[in-house]
């Protein structure tokens, strides 16, 4: 199964009006998307999920715009854990979006909507894959010649003398973890995405990837143990 | 009736056992060994609080912005799916 076609995208001003009809130009067109010209009723937009949901049922266009805005960035990147292409990335979650708004009365809130869009998300990559899994170096690696025959340290971490808790400190942290998970292999940066980064529950990190609990823990241990690995590197050099 | 002794942790395994410790996920008996561990171990003490910061700067990690062609390629698929 496929992936529905991509809309082309619009290049310009002109031919941006041929994809909205005339008089309906979208607020998020006006070039200010923090600002939305409205306000929601509820809230606006720290609307709960499931309220965004239930006005989704509704037909409130605005509310699929608010759901957009905030999980759109993330399931795109983590489908660009899932396939190699950006673009196939793209359309994976094109797709899963309307798989959601066609979906929606089948959601029954037993998860979060952001594990469930999530859920969705792989599901279709893995449908339109053919459940296509690429392979992963075995072995910890990172942190295996820092012990001796014993099991003891024979390479201990040095101590990291910069203050961690300093903003700047903490700004330059933040963007190594983030190009160190892009570095990741596929399944851990997956593992490590949707449980340190997006914080979701670990059982249901398990049944989004379809792995065990064990696998889970691994694949943790191993991401995380290299994403500290990265930090190290950055705090030596610092 | 045989009781057998635990072997106190090597810095490996106590290095193994750290991510599950701090999702508190480890057993009570495997996390009072890791505890023991720590207590005599600077250098598994200090991987551990990095370990923490490298999780602190994870759940700092933001998704890119949603650029505003994007959005609006997704208000058309939805406008388009409404349509019929």
């Amino acid at each position: 199964m496929g992936f529905v076609p991509r809309i082309v995208r619009c290049v310009n001003q002109n031919t941006s009006a041929d994809c909205v009809p005339l008089g309906c130009r979208p607020w998020f067109a006006s070039g200010d998307l923090s600002r939305p010209p409205f306000r929601l009723g509820c809230g606006g937009m720290d609307d709960s999920d499931q309220e965004l949901l239930d006005r989704l049922r509704a037909g409130d266009e605005r509310a699929f715009v608010v759901l957009v805005r905030r999980h759109h960035a993330a399931l795109l990147r983590f489908a660009s854990s899932l396939v190699d292409n950006r673009s196939v990335a793209e359309e994976a979650v094109q797709d899963t979006w309307l798989a959601v708004v066609r979906g929606i009365e089948r959601f029954e809130g037993r998860s979060s909507v952001k594990t469930w869009l999530f859920r969705v998300l792989v599901n279709r990559v893995r449908s339109a894959a053919g459940r296509e899994r690429r392979a992963e170096a075995a072995g910890s690696g990172f942190v295996s010649g820092s012990f001796g025959r014993s099991g003891g340290w024979a390479e201990p971490p040095t101590e990291w003398a910069t203050d961690v808790d300093d903003r700047l400190v903490a700004e330059q942290l933040g963007r190594r973890a983030r190009a160190c998970l892009d570095g990741l292999p596929p399944t851990q940066r997956q593992a490590v995405l949707l449980r340190d980064v997006e914080g979701l529950p670990p059982e249901q990190v398990c049944s989004t990837l379809g792995i065990t609990s064990g696998n889970l823990r691994v694949l943790l241990h191993r991401g995380r143990a290299r994403v500290r690995a990265a930090l190290d590197a950055e705090m030596r050099n610092a | 009736m045989l009781f057998r002794r635990r072997q106190a942790l090597t810095c490996r395994r106590a290095v193994e056992l750290m991510s599950d410790y701090v999702e508190g996920a480890l057993s009570a008996p495997d996390r009072a060994r890791l505890e023991t561990h720590l207590s005599g171990c600077p250098h598994c003490t200090e991987y551990l609080a990095q370990l923490r910061v490298a999780l602190n700067a994870l759940g700092e990690v933001k998704a890119e912005d949603l650029s505003e062609d994007a959005l609006e390629e997704m208000v058309t698929l939805y406008r388009q799916w409404r349509a019929g």
